[in-house]
């Protein structure tokens, strides 16, 4: 009774597309505290910028925009039929989400070593606006990398789907609307990129 | 049903403009990286931004299909960004004049 | 007059056997199963809160300690604004009769997403739950006031981090029902419904979903700072170390003035309804009350800053958010001379739904006009934080918002529970709230323009009169609720049988038979007249 009589693929998409402009808004509210602090500390932003290890950044960028890649070709490969295709690059973007989260933890831990981490005793004892850049930065990439988790997970899922035959090119919707999602967690990301790594 | 959505034909993007658009987009990223390190200043800040958005704006075109969709979710989009956009505008009058 | 009903649906959606007990609801997709969910949720936690109220008007009907400690007290106001707010009057109306009427009112069998319109309901129940165990564990019950404002609510040493938590998950629930809302009106609507025959109530829901998905987000995010200010001392807020409390007033007023909306929008839509079925007239000015929900709740997005005019924010941000506080004067006003126009010359018939609505003209005008006293930057340095806000909020909210839920239960639940209640003694209960309403709250608009400031456990004895007034009012009301509910618990337990449109109303919940049949329409209607076209419905 409650299987609705057909699938309304354009529905689900608009769904979809609502959803993510709140993950937008949610992310949102932090560039805005961004925004914000830098107009107020802008030296003290570029010191702790400079700090930040630009080599995890690139190449992190750089992981999740060939993630991307692999869903964006995963949802074209479905669409053509090719199953086993769709499959492996979708195993393909769940790896990549993986690596992603191992660099940020190799990062974080190099970075809490150095004692960079909300209420450390060196952050104490820097000027204000170098603490408030670091919060700012782990709230953020910590929601993100929250998020990529998620998403590898969902697109993990969908992977098994794809192989087990429940999505195929009649019936995507899932496997689109993963893609849609791991997209947004490339887009955040090109934006997080440039504010904390490359404020020099 | 295929009211607001102007039907539901999909359109299918070829491997190779996904491709094409992904080595754009590590073009970009290699062009911020080194924008960030030679230029100097916070005019830069505005330049990444708008490398950044440069971006986001081909996520959204061709891996997000926001290119080949109806009115109704470009409209979605352009609402939210907008609001987004005067939430922060609107906090800058406190924080610029304090 | 009434169609002649089956035997064999006339109990309509009740008598669908999918799974059997409290199964058959709590995992039902069913649109108007879930609907009722929440009524009787929503509805239980406005009592709970209630209860708190009187509470607290009990300690404030005489200077010093009358009943409880003043860290009681502190508890007591912050847990009846955080569950009247959150567990109440935001989720209230979309969750119950946005459920229960707005896919029918579209011709729609059920919302876009069932599945998820029923997670939405666990969530909140999640959430609520979560809000609950916050006050019997850690620290106790939050003691900072429903806005949790910071740097206070990060070193308070009572349960903030738990109820925060709670609130963000009930937040989640509310997107979600956003999210299904505006997919549902969008997608779902029958052949024939366009957008110029929606339903005023649907287009309110519209633009409430709107105001859920834009400003929840953001709601969200502060939420989540609070606790890694709580847990981790990011210390983002907190002056010692860089950060600007500021801003977190900021980011928290961004969700909740626009929270605001999502509370009253529904509830005018809930007058829409009402106002032309019992004037007997098409509604005045369709087009403009549709576009002015929308009005509202894009201006209403923008003037957050006007709780922030005694807070330190720049003169400059002060004046551009009051000159934006007045823009919402405007589709508000808009709305009120377009009901008032159609009851003229209407043929009025003053039965409950129409008393209730009555008095929410009257109630949203002062709620609107204090408003404008604290839209002002001026007078709102006088009347900031006084009684005069408390009276205000709760002339728009309870006086507003609260009589259009009253409403919509006379109106719309004998459709739902196929019975009615008596009528006498809703007039009675009316009559009784309405006043009692009056004394309780017209009291404190008078105590804050006399300079009591809100949230204070104690005050000057000069204050001591007018507050034993209103906590008097707070009985008669309180009074006036108990008859509304016994009445209505009996009538739609054993009442009169209420017929498919008792009220002669001319949207699609009337067309079907009551209680609506589980996939609500045999066929998929056609619908080939507007809303409020009263020709033929059979009623005079």
């Amino acid at each position: 009774m409650s299987r609705p009589q057909h699938r309304d693929h354009a529905g689900a998409k608009l769904g979809m597309w609502l959803f993510l402009l709140t993950e937008l808004f949610l992310f949102g509210g932090m560039f805005l505290l961004y925004g914000a602090y830098l107009v107020r500390y802008p030296r003290e932003f570029a010191a702790a910028g400079r700090e930040m290890q630009l080599w995890f950044g690139t190449v992190n960028t750089v992981i999740l925009i060939t993630s991307s890649l692999m869903a964006a070709m995963a949802v074209t490969a479905i669409q053509r039929g090719g199953r086993r295709l769709a499959v492996w690059l979708l195993g393909g973007a769940v790896i990549c989400g993986a690596v992603f989260l191992i660099n940020k933890y190799l990062e974080w831990s190099h970075e809490f070593s150095r004692g960079i981490y909300p209420g450390s005793s060196r952050l104490a004892a820097a000027p204000p606006g170098e603490s408030v850049f670091y919060s700012l930065y782990y709230v953020t990439a910590g929601l993100h990398g929250l998020h990529v988790l998620i998403g590898s997970v969902l697109l993990a899922v969908v992977a098994v789907w794809a192989w087990r035959g429940t999505i195929h090119a009649g019936d995507f919707a899932w496997l689109e609307n993963s893609a849609l999602y791991w997209h947004l967690v490339d887009l955040v990301w090109i934006f997080i990129f440039p504010l904390y790594y490359l404020i020099l | 049903m295929g009211k607001d959505t102007h039907g539901n034909t999909t359109h299918i993007i070829g491997y190779g403009t996904l491709t094409a658009v992904w080595g754009v987009l590590l073009l970009l990223t290699a062009l911020t990286v080194w924008a960030a390190r030679h230029a100097t200043g916070f005019g830069h800040v505005w330049g990444s931004l708008a490398i950044a958005s440069v971006k986001g704006g081909l996520v959204i075109a061709f891996f997000m299909h926001m290119r080949y969709e109806g009115r109704l979710l470009r409209w979605l989009l352009f609402v939210a960004l907008v609001t987004l956009a005067l939430f922060i505008g609107l906090t800058f009058f406190d924080v610029l004049y304090r | 007059m009434e169609p002649t009903e089956p035997t064999t649906t006339a109990a309509g959606f009740w008598s669908d056997t999918g799974r059997s007990g409290i199964a058959s609801w709590i995992f039902s997709t069913d649109h108007k199963r879930i609907g009722l969910l929440y009524f009787y949720s929503v509805f239980g936690f406005f009592l709970v809160a209630v209860a708190l109220g009187l509470l607290l008007r009990i300690e404030l009907m005489a200077p010093g300690r009358t009943i409880m400690g003043p860290q009681a007290y502190n508890a007591l106001f912050t847990v009846h604004g955080v569950v009247m707010v959150f567990l109440f009057i935001i989720p209230g109306f979309q969750g119950s009769f946005g459920n229960l009427v707005m896919p029918i009112q579209i011709g729609a069998r059920d919302v876009a997403f069932p599945r998820l319109n029923l997670l939405s309901w666990w969530l909140y129940m999640a959430g609520a739950a979560i809000i609950l165990t916050s006050l019997f564990t850690g620290g106790g019950p939050p003691d900072t006031g429903w806005t949790f404002y910071l740097p206070f609510s990060g070193r308070t040493g009572t349960n903030v981090s738990l109820a925060v938590f709670g609130v963000f998950v009930v937040g989640f629930s509310s997107i979600v029902t956003g999210v299904n809302f505006i997919t549902t009106i969008h997608r779902l609507r029958a052949e024939g419904m366009t957008w110029g025959r929606l339903p005023l109530f649907v287009w309110s829901l519209y633009a409430t979903a709107w105001v859920q998905i834009l400003a929840t987000p953001i709601l969200g995010i502060t939420l989540v700072l609070i606790i890694a200010e709580r847990l981790l001392g990011t210390g983002l807020f907190e002056p010692g170390q860089g950060g600007d409390p500021l801003m977190y007033q900021h980011l928290f007023w961004i969700y909740s003035h626009p929270a605001v909306y999502i509370m009253i929008l529904p509830a005018m839509g809930v007058i829409s309804e009402i106002i032309p079925v019992f004037a007997r007239k098409p509604i005045f000015g369709y087009r403009m009350i549709a576009f002015s929900s929308i009005a509202i709740a894009a201006a209403g997005s923008l003037v957050w800053g006007h709780h922030m005019f005694t807070s330190g924010m720049s003169d400059m941000a002060i004046l551009v958010f009051s000159f934006l506080t007045f823009i919402v004067a405007i589709p508000s006003a808009i709305k009120v001379f377009n009901w008032i126009s159609t009851l003229y010359r209407g043929s009025i018939s003053l039965e409950a739904p129409m008393l209730f609505s009555l008095s929410f003209i009257f109630l949203f005008s002062i709620g609107g006009l204090t408003g404008l006293v604290q839209g002002a930057a001026a007078t709102d340095i006088h009347v900031h934080d006084t009684q005069f806000v408390v009276g205000h909020f709760h002339y728009v909210i309870f006086g507003g918002s609260g009589f259009a839920f009253f409403a919509a239960m006379h109106y719309w639940l004998p459709k739902f529970y196929g019975r009615r209640y008596a009528e006498k003694p809703a007039i009675i209960a009316w009559a009784l709230m309405f006043t009692g309403f009056n004394i309780l709250y017209f009291s404190m608009i008078v105590l804050g323009l006399e300079g009591m400031p809100r949230r204070y456990y104690d005050y000057l004895p000069e204050f001591a009169p007018l507050n034993l007034v209103s906590t008097i009012g707070s009985w008669i009301l309180a009074t006036g609720l108990m008859i509304l509910l016994v009445n209505l618990f009996m009538g739609l337990r054993s009442g009169a049988r209420a017929g498919s449109n008792p009220w002669g109303g001319a949207t699609l919940e009337w067309s079907i038979p009551t209680p609506p049949p589980t996939e609500n329409f045999a066929d998929e209607p056609v619908v080939t007249h507007g809303p409020y076209d009263f020709r033929g419905t059979g009623v005079p």
